[in-house]
């Protein structure tokens, strides 16, 4: 079947999960960071978060990510001059990838995020600080256990986006499953088969993530009642 | 950081905005008239007009744009019968296959929203145009869409801001967009800092636009939905 490629395309595949995983950690990292600065009291924090989540959705991820691919890699090497180093510095696709597409989607979690944490009743944390919590042990103990199901259904719209924003790393010269796609349609003269097959891993995925999730938020709905029309 | 090669490029830059917009509401126009009607029967209630709409929107909603786009710019030329039809000048075209891609894509989406609003239809709009004898079709027409479609008014504006940065990937086949005009630039002159962040600028301006227009539009034709404060 395809001409032998099915491992080569597999092999992508895997890739092409390991930069979707490796950005998600990213961008929930971020999201937490920027929902934190958004709800701070400190306006200098929450100026920055929204310059951050407005810039961010104002661009297009290529735009981006052909940024920090071309840009980070100068700065990289100006860096470098600076510090005496000769050699050329060329950075790793896969870290370029990564970093703007943790640093897209942390833009878009922040926001499901906060509105996860707004919606849960404020006398829940302060009752916690009446108890004599840190608001770090607030955060960990009442509000993230809360805040994971009311984020749930954001943060799986997100995901979604975010596996078919990882096809443009190809564009960077990543080797994942576009890319492998690419090299064996060139080699069979089969675009179509191949492209394809690219599609159905892609469709694969979001299937397989759309169950996954949906057992999740019942899971974590499972004390919830639900709003009957 | 010298910015003279991108004053001297500001006609490329515009050039390329405008085949940004023109690609845009290309795309735009043909997605939308397509979704309405296949909103419509992805809201019904029978199996054969909401199914097969529901599989069209299922696999154009779970792959990448970009594996899309390929499949037909690359992948219909694995096709003997196409490259031998009349059409094949049109179909092999970098310009026809970024706006049937973009169109098709933006089309499942918008199909989705306008369905989501149609069911949110009060039952009692449908009801009381049942009792005035009205036919099916006039139904439609005259009650059920000018309701559903007001109410799609904000997520229509999110996907018509996605669509723009969507057409970005038009510069990946050889399109010269905002983003190819900055990749042209960019590798005359390797300038990733000024080429990249001039169109993440024109990106963020067109953006601004978008949004400014859609909350015009939603005061215009949504008042009635809006609570007077």
């Amino acid at each position: 079947m395809l001409h032998g490629y099915l491992p080569s395309l597999l092999e992508g595949l895997c890739l092409t999960l390991g930069v979707a995983l490796a950005s998600l950690a990213v961008a929930v990292l971020l999201g937490l960071a920027g929902a934190a600065a958004k709800l701070s009291r400190s306006a200098f924090w929450r100026r920055s978060a929204t310059v951050y989540t407005t810039l961010i959705r104002g661009v297009p991820d290529l735009v981006l990510m052909l940024l920090i691919f071309y840009g980070g890699q100068l700065a990289v090497n100006e860096i470098a001059l600076h510090l005496g180093i000769d050699d050329t510095i060329d950075i790793d696709p896969f870290v370029a990838g990564v970093a703007t597409l943790g640093f897209i989607f942390g833009a878009y979690l922040t926001e499901t995020f906060r509105g996860a944490i707004l919606a849960i009743p404020h006398g829940q944390a302060e009752a916690g600080l009446a108890f004599g919590m840190r608001p770090l042990q607030v955060f960990r103990r009442i509000v993230l256990p809360q805040m994971l199901r009311l984020a749930l259904p954001g943060f799986a719209n997100n995901w979604l986006v975010l596996v078919k924003s990882t096809a443009l790393v190809s564009v960077i010269g990543l080797t994942d499953m576009m890319q492998k796609a690419g090299q064996a349609a060139g080699a069979t003269r089969e675009p179509f088969t191949f492209y394809l097959a690219a599609a159905v891993g892609y469709l694969l995925i979001t299937s397989v993530s759309v169950v996954v999730l949906r057992a999740l938020e019942k899971r974590w709905s499972a004390g919830v009642k639900a709003v009957s029309l | 950081m010298s910015f003279d090669a991108i004053v001297d490029n500001l006609p490329l830059y515009l050039s390329g905005a405008w085949t940004t917009l023109r690609l845009l509401a290309m795309s735009l126009a043909l997605g939308l008239l397509a979704a309405i009607p296949l909103g419509v029967m992805r809201a019904s209630s029978r199996r054969r007009w909401w199914v097969p709409v529901g599989c069209f929107t299922f696999v154009v909603r779970g792959t990448p744009l970009l594996v899309q786009l390929f499949l037909l710019y690359y992948g219909l030329a694995q096709f003997e019968a196409v490259r031998a039809s009349v059409l094949w000048p049109l179909l092999s075209s970098a310009w026809f296959c970024a706006v049937a891609a973009f169109g098709i894509n933006t089309c499942a989406y918008t199909t989705e929203i306008i369905a989501g609003a149609i069911r949110a239809t009060p039952a009692g709009e449908v009801e009381a145009a049942r009792s005035v004898g009205m036919s099916w079709g006039l139904m439609v027409r005259r009650i059920l869409l000018p309701s559903a479609l007001r109410r799609a008014l904000p997520a229509y504006g999110n996907e018509v801001v996605l669509m723009l940065h969507a057409t970005s990937l038009a510069s990946i086949v050889t399109l010269l967009d905002l983003t190819g005009a900055a990749r042209d630039v960019n590798s005359r002159f390797f300038l990733p800092f000024p080429a990249f962040i001039t169109a993440a600028l024109f990106y963020l301006g067109i953006t601004f636009v978008l949004v400014a227009l859609f909350r015009r539009a939603e005061a215009r034709w949504s008042r009635h939905l809006h609570a007077r404060s």
